[in-house]
């Protein structure tokens, strides 16, 4: 279970929090103009890396406030957790520990709090 | 054909078992294939064997990161039934439940294959009508299926706690024709009858990059070096979107931990196959007597085979109200699986704007009954360039068209 650290009330367990899939995802302009296959991408497909992830969550049972996060989906660690007002930050500030595209990191998945 | 039989066994016997040969090669990389398929679990290891027996192509390989069935064929709770709501699902489960029936003697290996029936529990008035709904519809489409009382469910499952819990047991859907497989041995019996016909099974080779060129498919990056293809089948259930990724394509999946746990072995209790979604636990018992229990899925995407405890204990809770006498079992081990949800909870069987590659995915937490309908109509739409009659509902120009086919409610669990 992953221990979250709401902007807002600081860290707390999991199981207070809903997750919201990916963040940062915008609405096409010109909604006239844009045909069918455009409007299923935005309403259907969403990011899925393995890897670093901007995602949202909202504090369900707390403050029930939305935040956003980056985590890496490889490890579940939580890099960063920032409000929807602040800029997205960049990913180069993190480091990826995925080799390949498929493959599997290093450190095995969620044991990366040992090693800190 | 390598036959096994009675005496196959007793002549081995004499020789203390090391004299079995190998089921199948292992071979080193070809430069270039007709078709390659990436993922060596289950449904792609049917693929090439469908391909290279109905469709007489020869020049396959399967490509694997690590060994076969090792993803999530290898990971699920094995249940089989074909009891879902719309035509287009029914048609393709039940397609495969066929095609399960008669697996062992077409492999000759045996897959294990029993059937003892699926049951799936109302717990109140509106999954009473929704499963009657199901029921209604599986009979119209000719699949086995009936509503079974709280007092018939009692005789089939005496261990059941019926009245004392929170969410009642009302009655129940049952399919007869539904029940559970082994899961390595579709893996193996594929693989080996496919080696036989020539297809090479390539182990620990990892698929790094599709490569394209002017929208068509030119190969495979690999671990192993780069290998040429006319078509590439993507089977790679969690790791699909990430592959489609390296094409430039981009699939409405979501790929997600589902957890499952078994326990310590224990004599025969329960000879069916029970599931709630609104209590969300399932259970059956195993050849060895452990009980297989599958939870959830996490709520957010993961790719670590693991999963949160939550999921498990909430599982738990509800296993424990309804079986009272589990209570003080141990459990032995729980790991879990990464299975690729699509927005409609339906798989994609499709082609795509890339030439020569296809697409077998989103089957999301109920894959492996299908594995050798989804495995036999994949071969025909790679085979033949368009879909089979079964699978062309499940393209991808539905999330472009809105003609979705939902299974959320019949996906049994509530994910």
């Amino acid at each position: 279970m992953l221990i979250i650290n709401c902007p807002y009330c600081g860290p707390r367990d999991q199981s207070e929090f809903s997750n919201g899939g990916e963040a940062h995802v915008k609405r096409p302009d010109g909604s006239k103009e844009i045909g069918d296959r455009e409007w299923g991408e935005y309403v259907f497909i969403r990011a899925n890396p393995k890897g670093l992830f901007y995602e949202r969550w909202v504090h369900t049972h707390g403050c029930r406030k939305w935040f956003n996060c980056v985590r890496d989906t490889s490890t579940d660690e939580i890099l960063v957790t920032y409000k929807l007002d602040e800029k997205k930050p960049n990913l180069n500030n993190f480091k990826s520990v995925v080799k390949t595209p498929s493959g599997e990191p290093e450190v095995g998945s969620g044991n990366f709090t040992v090693e800190k | 054909m390598k036959k096994y039989s009675i005496f196959s066994l007793a002549k081995n016997a004499l020789s203390g078992h090391k004299e079995w040969p190998k089921m199948w090669r292992s071979p080193e990389p070809r430069e270039f294939y007709d078709v390659i398929i990436i993922g060596g679990g289950g449904h792609g290891l049917g693929t090439a064997y469908y391909l290279a027996k109905e469709h007489g192509l020869k020049n396959i390989a399967v490509i694997e990161k690590g060994w076969l069935g090792g993803g999530n064929t290898g990971r699920n709770t094995t249940i089989i039934r074909s009891n879902y709501l719309w035509d287009d699902s029914a048609h393709l489960y039940e397609h495969s439940l066929k095609l399960w029936e008669n697996l062992s003697s077409e492999l000759n290996y045996n897959v294990m294959f029993s059937q003892r029936g699926v049951m799936n529990l109302a717990h109140n008035e509106h999954d009473i009508k929704e499963i009657k709904r199901r029921v209604s519809a599986n009979n119209l489409n000719g699949i086995d299926s009936f509503w079974l009382s709280k007092e018939e469910i009692q005789k089939k499952v005496p261990i059941m706690n019926t009245d004392n819990l929170r969410y009642p047991v009302l009655g129940a859907s049952y399919q007869p024709r539904g029940g559970v497989a082994r899961h390595d041995a579709i893996a193996w019996g594929f693989a080996m009858r496919a080696d036989e016909m020539g297809v090479d099974i390539i182990q620990n080779c990892e698929a790094h990059q599709i490569r394209t060129k002017n929208g068509t498919i030119e190969g495979v990056e690999t671990s192993k070096g780069f290998l040429r293809a006319n078509k590439i089948g993507v089977v790679a259930s969690g790791h699909t979107g990430v592959l489609a990724e390296s094409a430039g394509i981009r699939l409405p999946l979501q790929s997600k931990p589902l957890q499952a746990l078994v326990s310590e072995p224990i004599k025969p209790i329960i000879d069916t196959v029970v599931m709630s979604s609104a209590v969300h636990a399932y259970v059956s018992q195993s050849d060895k007597g452990e009980l297989v229990i599958g939870a959830g899925t996490d709520s957010y995407n993961s790719f670590t085979q693991r999963g949160g405890f939550n999921i498990i204990e909430d599982t738990i809770r509800a296993m424990v109200e309804l079986y009272p006498v589990f209570g003080k079992m141990k459990m032995l081990r729980q790991w879990g699986g990464i299975v690729d949800i699509c927005p409609d909870a339906s798989p994609i069987i499709s082609k795509c704007d890339i030439e020569g590659l296809f697409f077998n995915c989103g089957w999301g937490t109920g894959g492996f009954k299908a594995t050798p309908g989804s495995a036999n109509v994949f071969a025909h739409t790679i085979a033949k360039n368009e879909p089979h009659q079964i699978n062309s509902a499940f393209n991808l120009d539905r999330f472009a068209s809105g003609r979705l086919v939902d299974e959320h409610g019949a996906a049994a669990v509530a994910h």
